[in-house]
């Protein structure tokens, strides 16, 4: 890679979140942000390395952009006059000479949280909002989501397209929701971003590679940039260590032969401390600034146990038993009940786990069976524990995983 | 501004009770005074409802509505707000008021 490359790629990752927010604030439509963000790059490919890297590659981007917007703008006005007429009458008219094209990068700040709050709206599902966040902020390409996603490029482009759509006929506002709203907006904010680090960090199909750096890496560089922009929120302070603490395990989490290496019997030496230190420091200042802690928080802080424990032995449990019990008054669901039993094992032995375990519905959920045959095989109990193994590898999808299940099973006595 | 359509949804024929009809009242002062407020009104039920094809020049009646569903649109309002936010809080608090999902969707142009 040559070092215009390597700056290229860099500015990407930096600018494109900027270049494109300023464009959708000015010009209120995503597509023109979108198509012109990604000419002005294509441009910057082109001339970069005949001219130079300009001095402010952001500015230039954004410069070159509004440029290609204006552009277009005249090009469409003058190709239909009924465009022209809906160009005027729309909502925040801008006159096009009147634009001017450098603005000073930091103070668009705030239109990045915009695109971000417009890509995540509640009012567009799920998927979409997966998709239109990474497309809008993160600028990964169509093709790389549908990969990601495993969804196919002709799917995953309608998605886009019909949300966009749905974000200009029903005007969904570029706007930072108020105070009071902001937090309830977040949250879906934090879920999506949540979303696409757990696709990452547990690809759901047998056909990925188990582990996906790619899209861990862009679920923790959208959360920082969430987080930057509101260090306030706890949550997204929460959820941003989450990742990092999660992520910091990663070297150690899949064996060469592609086997899921359970937490006891990771090469601890392998994680990455520069990760585990921030992800630290996150936590300990959400613990000292004193307000009681949200889900991703207490996830952050049991994380932040575990990769405290020089040994698994070292593993202060019942630390983290105690951060479980908070987080079941949070969220009671089975699965949080589930992680709360493999502590419980770890301090009262996995007779009572088992007992906890019991009723639970979460029949076709394969971490459900998966724990259940670790706790049998711990009790001796062969014959059920190679059923709940059988149960968690018919269930489970990941590769590394049932690799991992495969041969606990194959190792049982009475085989 | 722009204009919504808030259609309220029910699944029986059941009439709004005294009081849903007092709080939606009050919803309706609410909304002319903050300036929302089109126009709003009440449905019969859909088996008064006739569909009427007069695409061949002569127009043709069937009884009955067009579609055949569990649910179906008992009421509406057309309201004006800035943008989807505000159209999605108002039916928000018209769903409240009269007891019942509604579905917002934007009028187009207007």
């Amino acid at each position: 890679m040559t070092d215009v490359d390597a700056v290229l790629t860099r500015v990407h990752h930096e600018e494109w979140a900027r270049v494109v927010a300023t464009l959708a604030r000015r010009y209120g439509d995503l597509d023109i942000a979108e198509e012109t963000a990604a000419e002005a790059f294509a441009t910057a490919v082109e001339r970069w390395p005949v001219d130079g890297v300009p001095p402010n590659p952001g500015g230039w981007l954004t410069t070159t952009a509004h440029r290609k917007a204006i552009d277009r703008i005249r090009r469409e006005a003058r190709r239909t006059e009924k465009h022209k007429e809906a160009l005027m009458l729309s909502d925040t008219p801008q006159p096009v000479d009147a634009v001017e094209p450098v603005e000073p990068v930091d103070a668009v700040e705030d239109d990045r949280l915009r695109l971000v709050l417009v890509c995540c709206h509640p009012a567009l599902a799920v998927p979409a909002q997966v998709a239109l966040t990474l497309r809008m902020v993160g600028g990964l390409t169509v093709p790389e989501i549908a990969r990601a996603f495993l969804v196919e490029e002709s799917t995953l482009g309608r998605r886009i397209t019909r949300a966009k759509a749905k974000i200009k006929a029903a005007r969904i506002p570029y706007r930072v929701p108020s105070r009071e709203d902001l937090p309830a907006r977040v949250t879906g904010v934090l879920a999506v971003l949540y979303l696409i680090f757990n696709e990452g960090y547990l690809a759901t199909d047998p056909a990925q590679h188990a582990v996906r750096g790619d899209l861990t890496a862009e679920a923790i560089r959208l959360a920082r940039l969430v987080h930057g922009l509101l260090p306030e929120d706890g949550e997204a302070a929460g959820l941003l260590a989450l990742m990092l603490l999660t992520e910091a395990r990663r070297p150690a989490r899949v064996s060469a032969s592609g086997e899921l290496v359970a937490l006891g019997e990771q090469d601890r030496g392998a994680w990455d401390r520069t990760l585990i230190a921030e992800g630290h420091a996150l936590v300990r200042a959400r613990l000292a600034c004193g307000q009681a802690p949200g889900r991703y928080q207490v996830l952050a802080a049991i994380n932040a146990v575990h990769t405290d424990a020089p040994d698994v032995r070292d593993t202060d449990w019942s630390q983290v038993l105690a951060l479980y019990d908070r987080l079941v008054r949070l969220d009671p669901s089975p699965i949080v009940r589930l992680n709360r039993a493999v502590a419980v094992a770890e301090l009262d032995g996995p007779q009572v786990a088992l007992a906890q375990l019991d009723g639970l519905p979460l029949e076709g959920y394969h971490p459900f069976h998966a724990t259940r045959a670790d706790l049998l095989r711990r009790l001796g109990r062969s014959e059920e524990a190679r059923a709940a193994y059988d149960r968690a590898i018919a269930l489970a999808g990941n590769t590394a995983e049932t690799a991992y299940l495969v041969r606990r099973r194959d190792q049982l006595a009475g085989g | 501004m722009a204009q919504y359509l808030v259609s309220v949804l029910a699944d029986s024929s059941q009439l709004a009770t005294e009081q849903e009809m007092a709080a939606i009242g009050a919803f309706n002062r609410q909304l002319k005074a903050e300036g929302h407020w089109v126009f709003a009104g009440g449905l019969s039920s859909p088996d008064t409802a006739t569909v009427v094809d007069g695409r061949d020049g002569e127009a043709l009646f069937t009884d009955g509505p067009f579609l055949e569903s569990k649910e179906y649109i008992i009421g509406f309002w057309i309201m004006e707000a800035p943008d989807l936010d505000v159209a999605l809080r108002l039916a928000g608090q018209g769903s409240k008021h009269c007891n019942r999902r509604v579905e917002v969707r934007p009028i187009l142009g207007a």
